[in-house]
C-alpha cells in the first residue's frame, strides 16, 4: 500500500468562481493500492466539484464498506464524510438529505457494496428519487476481502483467482433505469475526460444520479480476461456520446497516461470499437436507453458516457410534500405544539 | 351454586371473530365504564390475521384503579360459534355465559356452576335491520345494549357515547341507538336481576384519560421535536407511525401547508434505522419504531451509532416470538437483544415506560438524552401498552423546556475556540465530545465519521492504546448516561421486610395488585419499578437491602434479572424469576400464585389452596 497521490498536479492554484482552490477539494492521502481505479475517479471527483464551484463544506460524502467506499476520505477534506455500514449508505444518505436538503450529497459505493449487499437500498433510493449522487466505483470483485468475484462480473470474466465467474451479471445501468433513476451513466476510470463532465452533471441534476464506473482492480481483476480491466475495457467501450447540459462538452478523446499499465490509446478504431451513438439515440427515452445497453452487452461492449437523463422530475421532498425549510434548522416554536393543544388531544381521549 | 356478584370489580370477556365489526361495541362498552368513571382497561387478544379468525376483548373492570390483568373470567359475551366451548369451559364458578340463543345451545353445555344467558341477537338484529352490512355491526350492539341491562349500567351513557362517535353522521347514530335498546329491553324483560354484576358510577377515573400507548408514543415524538422518520411496517409498533403521520399532518403544517416531518417507509428496518443515522448525523431529531424482528435487523446498524457516536431513538414495542411466533401477542422479551444489541463492546440506554403519560414522557425525553448522550436511546414499549387503551392521568407539556440538543458547535463557536477542536476529544470528563453538523463553516469543523479506528480528531487509526482508550471513554458516558435517566420507583411496605420485588413496563399494574393483597394477608414485599438501564445506584440499593427478590416479567429466561446479575453482580440466588410468556399480559393471580410457591417452598408460608383459576 502506498499513496498514490503524485506530489505534483497543479502548477497554479486559481481559485473557482466560489473562491476555492483546487486544493480545497482535496483530501487525505490514498492508502490504496498504486494504480488502483478508485484513485482515479477521486480525482475525478475533485476536480469535478472544483469546476462546478460547489463549496466544499457544503457537501456531504457518504459511502459504505470496502476499497471503494475508504475514498472519501482521499477527496473533499473539507466536507464531512460518513464511512458507513457495508451496503447500507443509501439510508444514510435518505435520512441525511431529508435533515438538511441544501447540501449536495455524494454516495460512494463499490459493485459489492451496491448489487449485492446493499442491493435493496440501491434500487430503493432510486426509486424515491433522493437528490444525490450515486457513484458506484465498480472493479467486478471485493477488492477490500481480497478479490471474490462480485455480482458485476461479467460471466466468463476471468480473475486473478482464476476461476471463470459463472453466475449472471448484474448491469446497474439497467437496473436503475428500470427502477425510475433520473440520471443514469457509466464511465471509466481511465478516461477523466468523459468522467469529470459525467460528475459535474451529475451535481446540477436534481434526483438520484447514478454513475456506474468502471474501476479496475489491479491487485484481483485486472488479468487480460478480465472484463473489468484496463485492458479489456479500453478495448470494448462504445460511448453513447454527450449531452446538452455538460459544460465541458467536447470530443471524447481519451488521454492515458503511458506509464500505466495498458499503453492504448483510444479512438483505435479497428481494436477499441469507440464511435458515437447512432443518431436517433435519444438519451431522454427510457426503452432506447435500455435498448442500447443490451445491444451493446450482445456485442460484448460496454456502453458509457450518460446513457439516460429524465431532466425534471420530483425529488423525495417534493414526493412527499415536505417542508422547504431544512428540517434540521427547526425550533420548539416550528416543532412543538404546545401544552394547550395537547389539552385539547387530551379530550380525545375521554 | 354461588353467583358471581359484585360492583365495580369483575372481568369481562368478548368472543368474537376478526374482522366482524365487534372492536368498536367492545370499545363502546369500555369507553361507558370509564365514563361513568371507574377505573377500566380493556385489552385485545387477537390474532395474525385480518379476517375471519377468532379475538377477544377482555376488559378489566376495577373500582381501586388496578389496571393490569387480574385472572380468570366472570362474564363472558361468547358470539363466536368456534370458540363457544372454550369460552364457556373457561369461566369461573359463579360466572355468567351471554351467547346468541338464536340458535339453541348444544346439549353439552350442561355446567351447573354458571348462569347462561340467551339472547337472540340475529333474531333482533334481522328483524330490526334490513341493510346486511348493518347487520353484522348491530348484532354486537345489541349485546352491550343488554349488558347496561344485565349491570344496571346508566343507558343514557351509552347512548351519549354512541351520539359522540358518530357526531359527524347523525344518521348512523340512530340505528345503534334503536340496536342498544332492543338488547336493553330484551335484558329487562327475560332476565331481569339474573345478573349479581354491577356497574355504579364512581369517581376513581376522573380527570383521567383512556389512550393506547403509541399515540402517546407518536405525540411524545411529537412534542419531542422529531422531523425525520424511518420505518418498516410491523405489528405492534406500525400505529406510532401511523399516529405521528396523523398528527405530523395536523400539527405540523408549514405556511404552504407542506409538513414539517420527513416520513419514510422503509425498504426495511435496515434502512429504516439507517435514515435516521443519517438524519441524526446531519443533525435533525429523528425516530424509528419496530418491533423484536426489526430490532434484529436494526443490529449492525446500532453498533455503529454506538461506536460513531450518533444519537438515535427507536421504539421497540415488544411482541412475542419469532416472525412466524405470535406477532399479536404481548411480551417484554427484547430486553436483553436491547440492552446489548450489536456486535463489539456496546450497551444501549433502555427507557421503559409503564403507561402511555409514561410512553410520552419518556419518548420526548429520549430526543434529548440521545443529542446529549450521543448514542441510541431505546424506548421499551409492548403490544400490551402499545395497542391497547390504558387509562393515565392526562400528558402534559411544560411550555417553557426546550429542547436539548446536546453538545453541538455553531460556526460562531468554532471560531472562538481556544484549543484544536477533536470529534472524539472528551473536554468535560464527562465521556461526550462535541460534534458539528455537516455544512456548519466553510474551514472549520468537517470530520470524518468512522466505527472506532479514529483517534480524538477523528483522524485514521488502528492503534490499539488509541482504541482501548476510546472504549473506556465510552464507559465514563455510559456512567454520565445512568445519572440523567429517570429513576426507578419504589413502594416500601415494610422497612423491616427482607422480601423485595422487582418489575418493569406492563408488568408493573398486575405486580402492584399481587403485592397489595399479599400485603393484606400479612406478607408485606417491597418493590422497585425499574425505568431505565443503565441501572442508578437506588437499584443496586434496594438488592442490598433485601434477601429475597422476585424479579417479574414476561418473558422465559427472566432477562431482566440476567441483567440486573450481569451488570451489578448480583448473588443468582438472591433474584427468584416470575416470568409469564403465554402471549397474554401478565396477571395478578398468576403473580400471587407464583410468589406463593416459593413461600411455601422456603417454608416461609403453609401451604395454601389458591382459589380463582389459573391465570
Ligand atoms: C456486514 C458485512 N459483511 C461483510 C463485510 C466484509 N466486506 C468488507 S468490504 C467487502 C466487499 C467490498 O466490495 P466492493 O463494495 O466491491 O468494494 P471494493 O473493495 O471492491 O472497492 C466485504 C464483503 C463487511 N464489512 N460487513
Ligand atoms: S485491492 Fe483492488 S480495489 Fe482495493 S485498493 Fe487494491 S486495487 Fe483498489
Ligand atoms: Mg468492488
Amino acid at each position: 500500500m502506498s499513496s498514490s497521490r503524485p506530489g505534483f498536479r497543479h502548477p497554479d492554484l486559481a481559485p473557482n468562481e466560489a473562491g476555492y482552490t483546487i486544493k480545497d477539494y482535496e483530501g487525505g492521502a490514498s492508502t490504496l493500492c498504486a494504480g488502483c481505479g478508485h484513485d482515479s475517479i477521486s480525482r475525478a471527483i475533485v476536480q469535478a466539484f472544483f469546476e462546478s464551484n460547489v463549496p466544499p463544506h457544503q457537501v456531504a460524502k457518504i459511502s459504505g464498506i470496502g476499497c471503494s467506499s475508504k475514498t472519501p476520505a482521499y477527496f473533499l477534506g473539507k466536507s464531512h464524510g460518513f464511512n458507513s455500514v457495508h451496503g447500507r449508505m443509501p439510508s444514510i444518505a435518505t435520512g441525511a438529505n431529508m435533515a438538511n436538503k441544501d447540501l449536495v450529497y455524494l454516495g460512494v459505493s463499490g459493485d459489492g457494496d451496491t448489487a449485492s449487499i446493499g442491493a435493496g437500498q440501491f434500487i430503493h433510493v432510486i426509486r424515491r428519487n433522493l437528490n444525490m449522487i450515486y457513484i458506484i466505483m465498480n472493479n467486478g470483485c471485493y477488492g477490500l476481502t481480497k478479490g471474490q468475484d462480485s455480482a458485476t462480473a461479467d460471466k466468463g470474466s476471468i480473475s486473478r483467482k482464476g476461476a471463470p465467474n459463472l453466475l449472471e451479471s448484474i448491469d446497474l445501468c439497467e437496473i436503475a433505469i428500470q427502477m425510475g433513476a433520473s440520471f443514469v451513466a457509466r464511465g471509466f476510470s481511465g478516461d477523466k475526460q468523459q468522467l469529470i463532465p459525467l460528475i459535474k452533471a451529475a451535481i446540477r441534476h436534481k434526483g438520484t444520479a447514478v454513475i456506474d464506473v468502471i474501476s479496475p482492480c489491479v491487485t484481483f481483476n485486472n488479468t487480460p480476461q478480465s472484463t473489468k480491466s484496463y485492458q479489456w475495457v479500453r478495448e470494448h467501450s462504445e460511448a453513447t456520446g454527450t449531452f446538452d447540459f455538460i459544460p465541458l462538452q467536447q470530443e471524447i478523446v481519451a488521454s492515458y497516461n503511458p506509464g500505466e499499465i495498458a499503453a492504448i490509446t483510444l479512438h483505435d478504431g479497428s481494436i477499441i470499437h469507440l464511435h458515437k451513438t447512432a443518431e436517433d439515440f435519444d438519451i431522454t427515452n427510457r426503452r432506447k436507453s435500455l435498448d442500447a445497453l443490451e445491444e451493446a452487452r450482445e456485442k460484448h461492449h460496454i456502453l458509457t458516457g450518460a446513457i439516460y437523463v429524465k431532466p425534471d422530475g420530483q425529488d423525495t421532498h417534493d414526493l412527499l410534500s415536505i417542508s422547504d425549510r431544512k428540517l434540521n434548522s427547526l425550533d420548539k416554536e416550528d416543532l412543538c405544539p404546545g401544552n394547550s393543544v395537547l389539552q385539547d388531544i387530551n379530550d380525545q381521549y375521554r | 351454586m354461588n353467583r358471581i356478584e359484585s360492583t365495580n370489580d369483575f372481568v369481562i370477556r368478548f368472543a368474537n371473530v376478526n374482522g366482524s365489526g365487534s372492536a368498536s361495541a367492545n370499545n363502546l362498552f369500555a369507553k361507558a365504564i370509564f365514563r361513568l368513571g371507574i377505573p377500566v382497561s380493556p385489552k385485545n387478544i387477537f390474532p395474525s390475521n385480518i379476517q375471519g379468525l377468532a379475538t377477544w376483548y377482555e376488559v378489566r373492570v376495577n373500582d381501586y384503579g388496578y389496571l393490569g390483568r387480574r385472572g380468570g373470567v366472570d362474564f363472558v359475551v361468547a358470539v363466536n360459534n368456534k370458540t363457544l366451548w372454550q369460552d364457556y369451559d373457561g369461566l369461573l364458578p359463579g360466572g355468567y355465559f351471554l351467547y346468541d340463543s338464536t340458535k339453541p345451545l348444544p346439549d353439552s353445555f350442561n355446567r351447573k356452576d354458571v348462569i347462561t344467558i340467551g339472547i337472540p341477537l340475529t333474531e333482533l338484529c334481522n328483524k330490526e335491520f334490513e341493510n346486511p352490512r348493518l347487520r353484522q355491526l348491530l348484532t354486537n350492539i345489541i349485546y352491550v345494549g343488554a349488558l347496561s341491562s344485565l349491570f344496571e349500567m346508566e343507558f343514557s351513557i351509552l347512548q351519549e357515547s354512541i351520539e359522540k362517535q358518530f357526531k359527524a353522521k347523525p344518521k348512523l347514530a340512530e340505528p345503534n341507538i334503536k340496536a342498544l335498546q332492543l338488547g336493553f329491553n330484551y335484558a329487562e324483560e327475560h332476565y331481569k336481576d339474573v345478573c349479581g354484576i354491577r356497574v355504579r358510577p364512581s369517581t376513581k377515573a376522573h380527570g383521567q384519560i383512556m389512550m393506547d400507548g403509541n399515540s402517546a408514543t407518536a405525540l411524545g415524538a411529537l412534542y419531542g421535536g422529531a422531523t425525520v422518520v424511518g420505518w418498516y411496517p410491523i405489528t405492534p409498533s406500525t400505529s406510532v407511525i401511523e399516529s405521528f403521520s396523523k398528527f405530523a399532518t395536523k400539527y405540523r403544517k408549514d405556511v404552504d401547508g407542506k409538513i414539517k416531518a420527513a416520513i419514510i417507509q422503509a425498504e426495511d428496518e435496515l434502512a429504516a434505522i439507517g435514515i435516521v443515522i443519517g438524519a441524526s448525523w446531519n443533525g435533525a431529531r429523528a425516530f424509528t419504531a419496530t418491533s423484536g424482528p426489526g430490532l434484529s435487523l436494526m443490529n449492525e446498524f446500532l453498533g455503529l451509532a454506538y461506536f460513531a457516536e450518533i444519537p438515535v431513538v427507536l421504539v421497540d414495542v415488544q411482541r412475542s416470538g419469532p416472525s412466524t411466533g405470535m406477532p399479536t401477542r404481548t411480551q417484554q422479551s427484547d430486553m436483553l437483544s436491547a440492552a446489548y444489541a450489536s456486535h463489539g463492546d456496546t450497551k444501549n440506554v433502555l427507557l421503559i415506560p409503564c403507561n402511555p403519560q409514561e410512553c410520552f414522557q419518556m419518548t420526548a425525553d429520549a430526543f434529548d438524552l440521545a443529542d446529549r448522550l450521543q448514542t441510541p436511546i431505546i424506548v421499551m414499549s409492548d403490544l400490551d401498552l402499545g395497542m391497547n387503551d390504558n387509562m393515565c392521568p392526562p400528558l402534559r407539556w411544560d411550555d417553557s423546556r426546550e429542547y436539548d440538543r446536546g453538545k453541538v458547535l455553531t460556526a460562531d463557536q468554532l471560531e472562538k475556540l481556544a484549543d484544536k477542536w477533536g470529534r472524539y476529544l472528551d473536554v468535560d470528563g464527562d465521556g461526550i465530545c462535541y460534534r458539528t453538523y455537516p455544512g456548519t463553516h466553510p474551514t472549520e469543523g468537517a470530520y470524518f465519521t468512522r466505527g472506532t479506528s479514529h483517534d480524538e480528531y477523528s483522524a485514521y487509526t488502528e492503534n490499539s492504546i488509541v482504541y482501548e482508550k476510546n472504549m473506556h471513554r465510552l464507559l465514563l458516558k455510559w456512567k454520565t448516561a445512568s445519572k440523567l435517566l429517570p429513576g426507578p420507583r419504589e413502594r416500601n411496605r415494610d422497612p423491616d421486610s427482607k422480601v423485595g420485588a422487582i418489575f418493569y413496563g406492563t408488568s408493573s399494574h398486575s405486580a402492584y395488585e399481587a403485592l397489595a393483597d399479599l400485603n393484606k394477608s400479612g406478607l408485606p414485599i417491597n418493590s422497585l419499578r425499574i425505568r431505565a438501564f443503565p441501572f442508578q445506584a437506588d437499584v443496586e440499593d434496594f438488592i442490598d437491602r433485601h434477601n429475597l427478590i422476585f424479579v417479574i416479567e414476561q418473558n422465559r429466561d427472566g432477562q431482566m434479572r440476567t441483567l440486573l446479575i450481569n451488570e451489578l453482580g448480583t448473588c443468582t440466588e438472591k433474584l427468584v424469576p416470575i416470568g409469564n410468556i403465554d402471549g397474554m399480559p401478565i396477571t395478578a393471580r398468576y403473580i400471587k400464585q407464583e410468589i406463593k410457591k416459593v413461600f411455601q417452598s422456603r417454608g416461609i408460608l403453609k401451604t395454601q389452596a389458591v382459589k380463582g383459576g389459573k391465570k
